[in-house]
Parts: structure tokens; sequence; C-alpha cells
């Protein structure tokens, strides 16, 4: 029938577990086993959380290694963000790709890292990078220009590798 | 030796005892943090000077610069005095108790206790009464009715263990057949400490002590979740840091009294089998007793993270009906090795 014998009422105590000591001993014990292990604690600001190549930070444009972009100027990302935070402006240049931005324009603080930008981008162009830290002293100073976006690639391997394997 | 230099070695004895205390109370606050940190998976206060170390002076100066908030309908006399009188029963405490063997410095035999009253226990006993006024009084002097609850259970549940702190200090004057501290350090000679000569007068006292000092699992009167802040919810800035200071320095006292009375005070058992000169003697022994109080001081704090809270009932049946009656056993206890060893 129902385990009704399992549960134990006071008086079933031996003398030992009534007096407790030993169950204080084993709680003193186990206190005292946390305060000899080594701790977890990162202490920011000297030591830094690394995240790994799967995290979304902040958005960032890819920059090749001899200086221009990838990015095409689509305008894909401005159409799909959910937070209508990219504002792009293309125009014509002399470049094998034919049209670059002249003005790409993230508003981070309507930016909601969601990463359909990068998921979006014909070109792998525009990726999530590890950076996690921003601030602004005030709103203008939150709308990143081109200059703040541009990444050097080698900086950017991991993102790229992991979403050349998972996406 | 001439009044003068009575006068002088005690006011010497004084400023030393004091300093050291204040410092002592002021580093206990912040070991206690680093404990519990620790005892929790993470690193205390360790920002504030190197490691953290000039935490206390931090926290003091936040203290002092607060504002000083009394409520309406408190009694602004007694509100004022209550921790006063908290503060002045913890440090006159430790005017009795001796931290080291006599010394000869500069042609003076110099005891190593402020006070060197033949009724020294008795003194302490007198003075921990006290200190329950000064709980009472907050509490009641509040004007709220959560910190009136506080102050009375407070009051409550230190009366009922001052009773087995008293038969179990009675068990170890048995012995003693002395009320002076330094004669208890002495009657614990070799290793005939008086912890393992009376076991259960030792845990009673132990848990007397953690029930007068309002300390886990015994404080239902500070509780947060239960009673906000318990006596001291309506005190702020420095009255609050004179409730604060007070409840360390009653720890430290409680600490120093199960050393003095339990743990053979500032004795080495055998220490002179090993011939040393009497100064490294005298140091090695003030030693001893810096470390058996620290040994003790962390065992509070160790206790304070590991157990649940008591609830008040279960505190007084504790205390009316297991200790007291233990207490009087363990007084049995040492009466019948008095008989049969004629100690």
């Amino acid at each position: 029938m129902e385990k009704k014998s399992v549960k134990r009422r006071k008086k079933d105590l031996t003398f030992m577990e009534r007096i407790y000591i030993p169950e204080i001993i084993k709680g003193l014990s186990l206190t005292f086993k946390n305060m000899i292990r080594p701790k977890f604690t990162f202490e920011y600001p000297e030591e830094k959380f690394i995240p790994s190549g799967a995290y979304r930070g902040r958005p960032v444009l890819v920059e090749e290694t001899n200086g221009d972009e990838r990015c095409v100027a689509c305008g894909l990302c401005s159409r799909v963000c959910p937070a209508l935070a990219i504002e792009v402006q293309a125009a014509e240049t002399e470049r094998e790709k034919e049209r670059y931005p002249e003005k790409f324009e993230i508003n981070m603080l309507r930016c909601i890292f969601c990463g359909f930008c990068e998921d979006v981008c014909p070109e792998e162009a525009i990726v999530m990078s590890k950076d996690y830290e921003l601030t602004f002293s005030n709103r203008e100073e939150a709308i990143y220009g081109k200059d703040k976006l541009l990444v050097p690639v080698n900086q950017l391997q991991d993102r790229i590798d992991f979403l050349r394997e998972y996406k | 030796m001439g009044i003068g230099e009575i006068i002088l070695i005690s006011l010497a004895k004084i400023l030393l005892v004091i300093s050291l205390l204040f410092l002592t109370v002021a580093y206990l606050t912040y070991f206690e943090r680093k404990v519990s940190a620790w005892a929790q998976n993470r690193i205390g206060p360790n920002r504030v000077g190197f490691k953290g170390l000039l935490q206390p002076f931090a926290d003091v100066l936040k203290l002092l610069l607060k504002e000083d908030i009394v409520p309406e309908k408190a009694d602004r006399i007694v509100h004022l005095l209550a921790p006063m009188i908290s503060l002045f029963v913890a440090f006159s405490t430790f005017a009795v108790i001796p931290f080291g063997p006599e010394v000869h410095l500069f042609g003076y035999d110099i005891p190593l206790v402020v006070a060197d009253v033949n009724m020294g226990i008795l003194f302490v006993l007198a003075l921990t009464s006290l200190a329950v006024y000064g709980l009472t009084l907050a509490g009641w002097s509040s004007g709220s009715k959560y910190s009136l609850l506080g102050g009375i259970r407070s009051s409550a549940q230190m009366i009922s263990y001052e009773i087995s702190m008293g038969f179990s200090i009675g068990g170890v004057l048995l012995l003693s057949e002395s009320l002076r501290p330094i004669a208890i350090v002495e009657s614990q000679s070799g290793w005939m400490w008086n912890a393992i000569v009376q076991p259960i007068g030792f845990i009673t006292f132990l848990v007397s002590a953690f029930a007068e000092t309002n300390r886990l699992p015994f404080d239902l009167p500070e509780a947060e979740p239960e009673l906000v802040g318990g006596f001291h919810t309506e005190y702020s800035s420095m009255k609050f840091a004179g409730f604060f200071l007070s409840e360390y320095a009653n720890m430290i006292i409680a600490a120093a009294l199960i050393v003095t009375l339990y743990l053979g005070g500032w004795q080495i058992p055998y220490i002179d089998l090993l011939g040393l000169p009497s100064g490294l003697v005298a140091l090695l022994q003030i030693g001893a007793f810096v470390f058996k109080l620290v040994a003790v001081l962390f065992f509070f704090l160790w206790v304070r993270w590991s157990l649940p809270r008591f609830r008040y009932d279960q505190l007084m049946n504790l205390g009316w009906k297991v200790m007291f009656p233990l207490s009087l056993i363990n007084i049995i206890w040492v009466a019948l090795l008095i008989m049969i060893f004629g100690l």
C-alpha cells in the first residue's frame, strides 16, 4: 500500500539521533569542507569572463586583412532587425564588390543582441562578438558608426568557426 | 609596590587591554564576513586595503556618517541609554579575564589581568545579568511592536540560559575552590582541563554561551525573517554601531570565559619540561591564550553558518528542560569525582 512506514516520528529516533549531535557534526563538517575548497569567484575587473564562441555579444562588422569591410550594403540586416537599430546607406565603389556602406550605424540602445542580422547576412559581414561591456555617457555616444563597429577578422575567428559548424 | 606604581601599571594594562579589545572587535567583524563567505564558496571583502583588511574602518566611517533616526513614539532618553548599557557591560567584563601568567617586568610581579579580584567570576555573572537590561530597554524604548517582542524574547532567552550557565560554572568552582580566575586557570594543570574532566558542563556552558550572546542558532530576537531586526530595528548609525560592537564584544567575552574556565586558560600542558627561559614561556603562554581564543571564536562563527535557527518555544524548552537538568547532573558528576579521587 502506501509507504507510511517509511516516515519516522519523533519517538522513533534513537537516543543519539535525538540529541542531534551526529547531525550537528555532519553539518559542521560540510561547512568546513566548503571553506577549504577553492572559490569560483571572478575578481572583476582584474579577471574578466571570456565567453565561448557561442556567445552573442555586441554586433560588429568584419574587417578583412586589407582594411576593407566585407559588407556590401544589401540592407538585409537593417530590414530584419526587430528593434530597428541598424541604418545602412549604400554607395558605389571601384572595388570588385561594387557596393559598400557609406554610412553604417547601429544604435546600441535599441539593439537587443538577438543575432538576426548575423543570421541573415549573405556575406558573413556582421557577426556577434564576445564583447559585453558597453558604457556610454550620453545618447549620441550610443550610436556606433563604422569606426566603432569594424573589428579585424582574426579577433572574430571563434564566432566564425561556431557559425560555420552550427548554423 | 607604592600606590603610584600600582596606578601606573594598572593604567598601562587598561590601555593595552582596551585598545586590543577594540581592535579585536573590529577585526572580528571582518573575520566573520570572511569566514561566512568561505563557508558559502565565495571570497569575503577584499577590496578595501590589502585583502580587505581596512574594511572595519570603512564600516565605522559609514556608520558615523549616517543619519540618526529616533522614532516619534520612542522614549528618547532610554533609547539613548540602551546601547550605552550594552557597550559598558561588554567592555567591563574583560577587566577580570587573565590572559597570561605572572610576568616579572622591571622588578615588579605583574599578573596579566586588569583587575585581580578574588571574586572575578561573580563579577562576570553579575555583568551578564546587567546585559539583559540593555536589550530589554532597547526593545521597549523603540516604540514599535516588533522591537518590543524582540526585546522581550531576547531578555527571556538570556535569563533562562543564565541559570544553566551559572550551574556549569558551579561545577568548575567545585574543582577550583576559588572564584578567582587565575586560581581557576591554575587548577587545570597538565592535561586536566575542565573540558575533559566535566564534558557535560562544557557542553552546557557552550550552549548557554551561544544563547547569552544571541548568536545563531539562538538568535531569534534579531532574526530578520521573523522579527525584521528584533530589538535593534529602530536603531541607526552610532547607536546601531553600539549594539553591533557590543554583540561582538560579548562574543569575545564568552569565548574568553570558555577558554579560562574550560580550556585551561593560558596553559600549555607540560611546557615546563622543555626548560625554556621564563620570559619566552610567558610569551608562549600568552600566545596560547590568543590561539585558543581565536579557535573558540572561529567555532562561534562556524556554527553560525551551519545550523538552522531554533524556534522560540524549542529554545525555551531546551533551556529549561534540557540544559538546566544537565548542568545539575554535571555538578553531581563533579562531586562524585571529588569524592572518589579526592581532588
